[in-house]
């Protein structure tokens, strides 16, 4: 339970956007984030939260900066660019899909059994 | 959208690169922020700050992989592991510098080697004309199939075509110059106005003529100069524009002066200046402008093919202009054959293309083999490393990374090794283009190098870097860390054959192909220069004229040069002097053939030609002088003159192809071109007359009295000193006429232009072969090392149980000995069946020579033996007791 691949595929990624939509979080801001939404439902494991952003960083979907805390130390805030809200509209529009088909599937009835 | 991803992007990876240690501390603080935050949440809930650290550090799954993802997240680790990498290859190498050395020197000579040979091949046939559009411009042939073309056949392709955009003509000018001092001898163009026009190019200086300047014979005296004409005798004056120089005594004005980068139009041959070709008469009095017949005139024709017209096209086009041409003059005109080809090569095309071809493929095999070489060199280096990868893959590193690892080592001593070869080919070409083989001959060699020279050195430095950088995979890949590092580094024990044997044993075999190759060439350019011309070239000195130079008519000439033989011939030490009219046999390769017909033949037209045949005037005596034979009959005499039958000499060939026999030939009587009946007097012996490397022609001569030409060559022939034999003659001749320019040189300095394929050939050949060499050299000693120094535990126990020297001998270098024997072998065959190709270039190139098979064979084995002797002593001078208790 360490890999963001045990989460759908590129699941990790939406929800970290979705996040850094609504306000600009650092790291440790976006973990806690993360268990308050989904509970314990999705959990992602402290380790594998970095490098996850660190390639959102790197694709330009986030930008970083660095600035002081409520508790007035310095931490890396991720927000999110023009381009990672097109992105963000696009993994979310994927995923309405995905689930939508995945939820007609569960949801069949066979009335021949 | 890819755009602005790279906008984000790129800030981003340059900050990963070049601020490095600011991105890994921000990285390390992020982590740290919150690894805190963790602590003080686990705190908070009751675990003591210990306990909470550990807890928070569990739940962060390995800080330094996580850090190591980042990395990797950010593409970094790719550029950064590559800089590593060659941090690494670079320590190691320059911790092995015999090693290093070796590989460099190595890459460098087959890498230069093939610069050079890919350049001299770039400056002869990839880029032929330094002209604009060069690779639209075509040399034409039509009729005869050679590029000679009368002026009237040349008008009417001109004027009739539907294919070109113009046509272009030049021949050759020879001329006396003067400029105000001494008259000189200069070599020029005669050239159609629309010359420079066609080409487009622009004058350096002043203008060039134009088809506008030209209005019949004689009426456009103009001269443009080349720039290193300009340069050498005119000292860069720009104020020479509107001078008046004379050319063979008729005055000329000097109008422009053409860029420096342009040397004509022929390959090798750098004009001194550029006439129109309406005035050739006045360097050439036998000139007609007009002459349909005179199929001398023009050396070339060229143009560029109109917009969409394929050569095809063009050929058919030139085919219906031959035909009819043909039908209007059915005695004038042949028409054989249409080509199209690369102006500036019709003389030299098929030779430059064997030649260049010939020596890249060398040039080749010399790369193969020196990669093979190294390759070996490499497997052998990562066989004594085994140690050290079976170490870095126990501790974790990647079997990819090693590879890479290895890799960038091969491709690193490549690039230096490219860097290296290429900075000496460049020298080389430089000073090659510069060079001016034969003293007074206009002769360049066109191979400056250019930016195509440099892509080639760093495809190949890359390509050969990766070609042996992947020998050793195979081992790495099955490198078994456990064994290698419980067994030592000795490895598994020496299969029959290995992958190095084989790699070796071509090798080998590419290196004696390259040694009998130049073996072959050296003994066909010695037997060329000691075979039999037909003429004797030692002891004789050509005194070349030109009468016309000073203004002499036909009657003059001919008493001219008739007290200039006598005049000669008065000299102590002078045995025979006689004279040829234009050029005497093998000088310049200027020989050309003539039709001859049967005596019953009255039509003489193309299809009853009855042979081809060499043609000289000469004087009496020209056959003593030149030292000629005569098998039957008698020489001519002062009396076979204008009012005297016309008479003939012939050669061996000609008597025995028109009359069967020497002996049944004098008496006979035969037809030239143009219907004069000729009687045979006699018989010379076959020789040479255009190039070494030619069948037994037929050839004849004609006494010169009875077709006088002002230019001529006067034969003498002397037992003295030749230097004040020259000087002698000079005097003589200027005592009878003060302003004639007259050249003095040894035939055999003449003879240098008909050997310079030859000498061109084996030089070449000689370099690759000793390549060659030094590269078996260096395999062979790399090899036999090796096995030395791997197995010398093995012998020193074998010695310690008494073996004898022998023995340890056979068995430290048996095994390189039978892999040299058998590559030789091999290459040996090789070599002889590539020779064949040789013999296009080089006289009598014959691989199927005891002498050049017994070279070869000897020089392998010296080769061998120079190879083994430091590995042979190592293995001889072994003290059992260190060794055994080493280790």
């Amino acid at each position: 339970m360490s890999r963001p691949s045990d989460l759908v595929q590129g699941t990790l990624d939406l929800l970290l956007l979705k996040i850094l939509a609504l306000e600009p979080l650092n790291g440790w801001a976006i973990s806690q984030r993360l268990k308050q939404v989904s509970g314990d439902i999705l959990q992602v494991s402290d380790g594998s939260l970095y490098p996850a952003l660190h390639k959102l960083e790197q694709q330009g979907w986030i930008t970083a900066e660095w600035k002081a805390t409520e508790n007035n130390r310095r931490a890396k805030f991720y927000s999110l660019t023009r381009l990672g809200r097109g992105q963000l509209e696009k993994e979310a529009a994927n995923w309405t899909r995905l689930s939508d088909a995945i939820s007609n599937v569960v949801r069949l009835d066979y009335p021949q059994l | 959208m890819r755009i602005q991803h790279w906008m984000y992007e790129l800030p981003l990876r340059f900050r990963s690169l070049f601020h490095r240690q600011r991105v890994e501390q921000e990285l390390d603080d992020e982590l740290q922020y919150h690894l805190d935050c963790k602590i003080d949440e686990y705190v908070t809930r009751g675990l003591a700050p210990r306990e909470a650290r550990y807890a928070a550090m569990r739940d962060m799954d390995g800080l330094a992989q996580r850090k190591e993802e980042c990395r990797d997240a950010r593409h970094v680790n790719a550029i950064e592991n590559t800089i590593r990498d060659i941090r690494y290859a670079l320590r190691v190498l320059v911790k092995s510098p015999g090693f290093t050395v070796v590989a460099i020197v190595t890459l460098a000579m087959a890498i230069g080697a093939n610069a050079i040979a890919f350049g001299i091949m770039n400056g002869l046939i990839l880029r032929p004309l330094n002209v604009p559009n060069s690779e639209n411009l075509w040399g034409i042939s039509y009729g005869d199939g050679s590029s000679w073309h009368s002026y009237p056949n040349y008008a009417d392709l001109r004027d009739r075509n539907r294919s070109f955009e113009d046509v272009a003509a030049f021949t050759f000018a020879f001329a006396g110059m003067d400029i105000g001092k001494d008259p000189i001898v200069a070599n020029g163009f005669s050239t159609t106005g629309n010359y420079f026009d066609v080409l487009g190019i622009q004058p350096y200086l002043g203008r060039f003529f134009h088809s506008s300047d030209e209005h019949g014979p004689n009426s456009a005296p103009y001269l443009v100069l080349t720039w290193a004409y300009w340069h050498a005798h005119f000292q860069d004056d720009r104020n020479v524009i509107g001078r008046t120089v004379r050319i063979d005594k008729h005055p000329f004005t000097i109008i422009g002066v053409a860029p420096r980068s342009f040397q004509g139009t022929v390959m090798f041959v750098s004009p001194d200046f550029f006439m129109p070709i309406v005035n050739h008469q006045q360097v050439e009095a036998e000139f007609r402008l007009d002459a349909r017949g005179n199929e001398r005139a023009i050396f070339e024709l060229f143009g560029h093919l109109k917009p969409g017209v394929t050569r095809a096209q063009a050929l058919a086009d030139m085919n219906s202009i031959g035909a009819g041409l043909k039908k209007t003059y059915p005695n004038q005109f042949a028409n054989n054959s249409s080509n199209l080809w690369r102006p500036g090569l019709s003389a030299f095309g098929g030779a430059a293309r064997a030649f260049a071809g010939g020596v890249m493929m060398l040039a080749a095999l010399i790369l193969i083999a020196a990669c093979m070489n190294l390759g070996n060199l490499f497997g052998a280096r990562a066989a004594d490393r085994s140690r050290e990868v079976a170490l870095r893959l126990a501790i974790g590193a990647t079997r990819a990374r090693i590879l890479r690892g290895l890799l960038t080592e091969a491709v690193l001593l490549a690039l230096a090794g490219g860097a290296v070869g290429l900075l000496g080919s460049v020298v080389l070409l430089e000073k090659l283009s510069l060079w001016q083989p034969f003293g007074g001959a206009p002769v360049h060699i066109p191979v400056t190098p250019d930016a195509r020279i440099y892509f080639v050195a760093l495809a190949l430095a890359l390509v050969s870097g990766f070609l042996f950088g992947i020998v050793p995979v195979r081992q790495v890949l099955r490198t078994d860390p456990y064994q290698v590092i419980k067994a030592g580094s000795r490895g598994p024990a020496l299969r029959r054959i290995s992958v190095r044997d084989v790699l070796l044993a071509v090798q080998i075999a590419l290196c004696a192909v390259l040694v009998t190759s130049s073996m072959v060439a050296l003994r066909g350019l010695v037997r060329s220069q000691h075979s039999d011309f037909g003429f004797e070239p030692r002891n004789t000195i050509l005194v070349s004229t030109n009468l016309a130079m000073v203004g002499y008519n036909a009657e003059q000439t001919v008493a001219m040069q008739k007290r200039m033989i006598e005049a000669v011939e008065t000299i102590p030490g002078v045995e025979h002097a006689g004279l040829v009219n234009n050029y005497p046999p093998l000088v310049y390769a200027s020989a050309v053939k003539v039709s001859i017909f049967k005596d019953e033949t009255r039509d003489l037209i193309p299809a009853n030609v009855a042979a081809r045949t060499y043609p000289y005037d000469v004087s009496p005596r020209y056959f003593a002088a030149a030292g000629t034979r005569l098998l039957a009959g008698r020489d001519f005499t002062w009396h076979d003159d204008r009012n005297a039958p016309r008479v003939a000499v012939v050669n061996r060939e000609f008597a025995v192809r028109m009359f069967g026999s020497v002996a049944g030939a004098v008496g006979e009587h035969y037809r030239l071109q143009s219907g004069a009946r000729v009687e045979v007097v006699g018989v010379a012996e076959n020789g040479k007359y255009l190039s070494l490397t030619e069948d037994s022609q037929p050839a004849m001569f004609l006494p010169a009295v009875q077709s006088p030409l002002s230019a001529s060559f006067l034969i003498v022939r002397s037992t003295g000193d030749q230097q004040q034999l020259s000087e002698n003659i000079r005097a003589k001749i200027h005592g009878l006429e003060t302003a004639l320019p007259v050249d003095t040189n040894s035939w055999n300095a003449y003879l240098e232009i008909v050997l310079f394929p030859a000498r061109a050939a084996t030089m070449a050949l000689g370099v690759l072969g000793a390549l060659g060499a030094i590269l078996s050299i260096t395999g062979i000693f790399g090899m036999a090392s090796y096995s030395v120094s791997r197995r010398l535990k093995e012998l020193g126990i074998r010695l310690a149980l008494g073996a004898r020297r022998n023995e340890v001998l056979r068995t430290a270098l048996g095994r390189s000995f039978k892999v040299l024997a058998f590559g030789s072998v091999v290459g040996l065959i090789l070599g002889i069946l590539a020779s064949r190709v040789l013999a296009s270039i080089v006289y009598q190139a014959t691989p199927r020579d005891p002498i050049v098979l017994t070279a070869v064979v000897v020089a392998m084995g010296l080769l061998g033996l120079v190879a083994t002797w430091i590995p042979a002593q190592r293995a001889l001078s072994l003290d059992p007791l260190t060794l055994l208790r080493e280790d």
